[in-house]
């Protein structure tokens, strides 16, 4: 079995109030100097064939009209 | 030097009760048995400090068909059905992690609910928070807030009401009040006592972590202190979709008749679940912790008994039926297991596979913990403090505006749009349209209304007559939508019942309850007790929070709360005898003192029964009772709900001997705003001070007269969110 | 007027759905395990939180057995409504165009507000939701509005999400298939709210007349 972490977020251009809201209230915690926050989802995932991530990604835990995804091979493979 | 703390000292038990423990198991106890003991034997599940006192509560009445010592009451409300109701808190976990702790506070009262057999129709939610200038209270109002919607409207339970207070005495320990009305077939409605020795003990639902552990004792029977961070562990985590699913699950079972009994698990777990089955039962029971599904592995029998996981229920079904209780979770994709068997006698033991773990009599548990008398003591005056908020000289119109964008008399707008109070289709009288919600019944041919209400400040300044007037402010809520009360829950929020003046408030309160609802007629069918609610600054304001259901036989027979017409006459009705003693008023002044007049119930009863009459037969267009801010405020609120204004002159009050600033702003019971006809108003016996009409509310009251625009008004009363900012 | 209303795990309003389509017809629920709608002439795909709205809102529903036999019943040119989470599902399935986003302000929000259908005519409507902000790319909304596949609108002033275009309601292509945001089920009791929710349903039912 492979470990592989997935990571979504919005795409660029989609409006995220999440990240918006984190980036306002930064300056008031004392962060200065930080911009484009984006906050998104993150799965992580025990696979016996890690071919089928991308699928996986395409059809369930992403979706590619309004998310972007990145998939990262926990064994070290590409 | 370290000093080693007794292990029985740090689970919240005393010496004497663990020498009692000792006595009754004629050993010491191992781990398991002292966990267990430690959280039943707590404040929060024992009683130990109110017991005593909640005796003098009355809870006969020919309508009840369950009273207190299930999982929640009930009252019949005619063809066949029952609605169940209560009220609980959760109030230390909402300070510590608010939207979790307000959450789980949804969900619990909800399970209590569905455990009768009852399908949760409403919520409503008592809140109370130090002052919005506080980051502290903006957090906390913000996370309930959001957690009580986060629950509710993903279980799809319509939220139809509530109260929110704004008070300095409660900035380290808030308030979160929740509570639930259900629906049930008598039927099919369930007990919890276990029964029938060889029956199955299932457990449905999630799987059992470490949530909570520790935390009915760790967190409800101690003053929260400086270092509450490092409770956040033993803070519940809530799953509405789990929910869900046990809800429909468990219906229909009921509906199929495949349970003999139904226990929700909430405080003290599976402990105190299986305990006060087998208590209700009179038998015995066994639980083999390794069938309990977990979802963390390595758990100890004393984690595992005394998680505070939510989401599940316990249940007895007949070895013959386990089969189709396993199918019907299967089907609503919960979790079921079969973890134990009800035995003859008289113990509780907890196995692990066949190893025994714990072996406690079921009785010493349940009933086994000592009751404590109050030493009760009256304090020597106000102990609460004063902040004066509202400029001395300040004139009448600036008192009304103050006294209408005051957080606590605000509209709550900004927080009930934030919960779905439409689902389920039963909502004829939405948040803010009336003075109580209204929910058709059609199986039952008719509506059933419910209020929430409580004012700590009030029950400060005298707990006894504070009482009352909650018991009242309810009554007359009902009666402005044309119901009649059918039944009471209450929750007990006070300070540390071992001081005197804590002890003092309960006590007081308490009579003050028993009193009012003696005189009313009405049964208390349930409710809980909150202690030791104190911070560094010392108690919370005493508040006895009441929630009360009634009846109305068509639910197309009620009115709102806000004019309706312009030409329409405006009445006051009922024994008002307006004072400025604990009015929100003289909190904003910095002059609140001890003592409050004693309100008359029985004459409060009879405008009571006139207005519902009259609502009923259709006879006006608006019913209002006059509350925090008194009348000027009330008519404010009467005037903006549609934009009509009002011309009044309360000439009649002052000929009662009010001051003029008593008449404007005095508080009390037994206040009607109505308007409709003049000569319905004066056939139903109420005054006539005033017309529905034009831009701007106006009020004579002789020197202090007022005149404020709509827009003005308006303005300061929907100002609540600005103070979130 | 047969029309199904579909049930997942976490579905809460649909048997107000239910008691909706009761009124124009006979209603039934369908599970979501079942593959075969049988009779079915119309199918309302309800709100609530369908799975918890877990991963994101109607991802898991929409690969439910009765969604597949939902996709095929649209295809031959059956007419659905998607309701707020049912919307959603449609939108997560393909059968209509764009998807559902956070509210602008990060809050739920429950109200009853006024939407314009085309034809220009307000309805009293209650929304409530925390993810209804519609979005598609610009060229997806230009061609949405030529088509006249913009069903709904909220009225000026009243958009409640941020929803682009202040769209609150959308129709597919072959017009057959309807999902909009705000809720008509619970606007067709007199006692409860506004009767203006009954319209939706039958312009519902007159798109599947004309299929």
């Amino acid at each position: 079995m492979t470990r592989a972490r997935v990571l979504i977020r919005p795409k660029e251009g989609i409006l995220d109030p999440q990240g918006k809201a984190v980036e306002r209230a930064l300056p008031a915690l004392g962060f200065e100097g930080i911009e484009h926050v984006r906050v998104g989802r993150m799965v992580e995932l025990e696979v016996e064939d890690p071919e089928r991530i991308g699928e996986l990604c395409e059809k369930l835990l992403a979706n590619p009209l309004i998310e972007d995804y990145e998939i990262e091979r926990l064994d070290g493979a590409a | 030097m370290t000093v080693e703390i007794a292990k029985h000292r740090e689970l919240g038990l005393t010496d004497s009760e663990f020498e009692l423990i000792c006595e009754k198991l004629g050993r010491e106890p191992n781990d398991v048995e002292l966990a267990m003991f430690s959280l039943l034997w707590s404040e929060h599940c024992a009683y130990k400090h109110s017991r005593k006192l909640l005796r003098r509560l009355p809870t006969e009445g020919e309508r009840v068909v369950m009273g207190p010592g299930e999982n929640a009451g009930a009252v019949d409300v005619g063809n066949g059905y029952a609605v169940a109701f209560k009220v609980e808190s959760h109030n230390h976990p909402s300070a510590v992690e608010p939207f979790q702790g307000a959450a789980t506070g949804v969900g619990g009262i909800l399970r209590d609910v569905f455990a009768l057999g009852a399908r949760p129709i409403a919520i409503l939610d008592s809140l109370r928070f130090g002052e919005l200038d506080s980051v502290r209270s903006r957090h906390l109002l913000d996370g309930a807030v959001r957690g009580i919607g986060h629950y509710g409207n993903s279980i799809g339970v319509a939220t139809v009401g509530g109260e929110i207070y704004f008070e300095a005495p409660y900035e380290h320990n808030c308030l979160v009040n929740a509570m639930c009305v259900g629906l049930a077939r008598q039927d099919e409605m369930v007990r919890a006592a276990a029964a029938g020795v060889g029956n199955t003990v299932v457990l449905m639902g999630a799987s059992t972590g470490r949530d909570g552990i520790g935390g009915a004792s760790v967190l409800a029977s101690a003053e929260l202190g400086d270092g509450d961070e490092a409770k956040r562990p033993t803070v519940q985590i809530g799953d509405p979709f789990e929910e869900s699913k046990l809800l429909e699950c468990c219906l229909e079972l009921l509906e199929k008749g495949l349970l003999v009994s139904l226990q929700d698990l909430g405080a003290a777990g599976l402990t105190s679940s299986a305990a006060e089955m087998a208590s209700a039962g009179g038998v015995g029971i066994d639980l083999d912790v390794a069938q309990v599904p977990l979802r963390e592995a390595d758990m100890e029998p004393f984690e595992i008994m005394v998680s505070e996981s939510q989401e599940r229920m316990l249940a007895v079904v007949e070895p013959a039926k386990v089969a189709g209780v396993l199918a019907l979770c299967a089907k609503w994709q919960t979790g079921a297991a079969e973890i134990g068997e009800v035995t003859d006698g008289a113990l509780i033991r907890i196995l692990r596979e066949d190893e025994v773990v714990g072996e406690m009599p079921v009785e010493a548990l349940v009933e086994g913990c000592p009751l404590y008398d109050l030493e009760p003591a009256e304090p020597p005056g106000w102990t609460y403090g004063n902040r004066q908020t509202l400029a001395a000289g300040a004139s009448p119109q600036e008192t009304l505006l103050a006294l209408l964008a005051s957080p606590s008399v605000a509209s709550k707008r900004w927080a009930f749009e934030q919960y779905d109070s439409v689902v389920g289709s039963r909502t004829v009288r939405r948040p803010e349209a009336a003075d109580a919600a209204v929910l058709q019944i059609p199986e039952a041919g008719n509506a059933v209304a419910v209020s929430i209400d409580g004012n700590g400040r009030r029950v400060a300044c005298d707990p006894h007559a504070g009482t009352v007037e909650a018991v009242l402010e309810c009554a007359q809520n009902l009666a402005c939508v044309g119901a009649e009360p059918l039944g009471l829950t209450n929750c007990l929020n006070f300070g540390n019942p071992e001081k005197p003046v804590p002890a003092w408030q309960l006590d007081r309160a308490v009579s003050g309850l028993a009193v009012a609802c003696e005189a009313l007629g009405v049964p208390v069918v349930g409710g809980n007790v909150s202690l030791y609610n104190e911070g560094p600054d010392g108690p919370i304001y005493p508040t006895p929070v009441v929630g009360m259901v009634g009846e109305l036989p068509d639910p197309g027979g009620t009115c709102g709360n806000a004019f309706a017409r312009a030409g329409d006459a405006i009445g006051l009705l009922g024994p008002f005898a307006p004072t400025l003693a604990g009015s929100e008023l003289a909190k904003l002044r910095g002059e609140l003192a001890m003592g409050l007049p004693q309100p008359d119930v029985a004459a409060v009863a009879a405008a009571c029964t006139a207005v519902r009459e009259a609502v009923r037969a259709g006879r006006l267009a608006s019913a209002h009772d006059v509350s925090d801010g008194g009348i000027a405020c009330a008519l404010a609120e009467c005037a903006i709900g549609t934009g009509l204004g009002c011309q009044v002159d309360l000439q009649p009050l002052r000929e009662r001997g009010c001051t003029p600033e008593e008449a404007l702003f005095g508080e009390g019971s037994g206040g009607f705003v109505l308007s409709g006809e003049r000569g319905a108003l004066e056939a139903l016996g109420a005054t006539f001070i005033g017309e529905v009409g034009g831009e701007s509310i106006e009020i004579a009251a002789g020197d202090r007269s007022v005149a404020v625009g709509l827009a003005d008004a308006e303005r300061a009363w929907r100002s609540l969110p600005a103070h979130l900012q | 007027m047969r029309w199904g209303v579909l049930q997942f795990p976490g579905s809460c309003d649909e048997r107000d759905a239910l008691k909706a389509c009761s009124l124009l017809g006979e209603a039934r629920l369908v599970w979501h395990e079942e593959r075969d709608l049988g009779d079915v002439d119309a199918v309302v795909v309800p709100g609530g939180f369908s799975y918890g709205d877990y991963l994101r809102a109607g991802a898991i529903a929409r690969f439910s057995a009765a969604m597949e036999a939902v996709a095929a019943f649209a295809q031959a040119g059956g007419p659905v409504l998607g309701i707020c989470n049912g919307f959603q599902v449609l939108c997560e399935a393909g059968l209509l165009p764009g998807a559902l986003l956070l509210n602008e302000d990060l809050r739920f929000h429950c109200r009853q507000l006024e939407l314009i259908d085309d034809d220009g005519e307000r309805l009293s409507i209650p929304a409530k939701h925390g993810e209804g902000r519609y979005y598609a790319p610009e060229d997806v909304l230009d061609e949405l509005e030529a088509n006249g596949q913009v069903a709904y609108r909220y009225a000026p002033g009243q958009n409640p999400n941020g929803s682009a275009r202040d769209i609150a309601g959308v129709r597919s292509r072959a017009g057959n298939v309807l999902g909009l945001m705000p809720h008509p089920e619970h606007a067709v009791d007199p006692l409860t709210g506004s009767t203006d929710g009954l319209k939706v349903f039958e312009a519902v039912a007159a798109a599947g007349a004309r299929a």
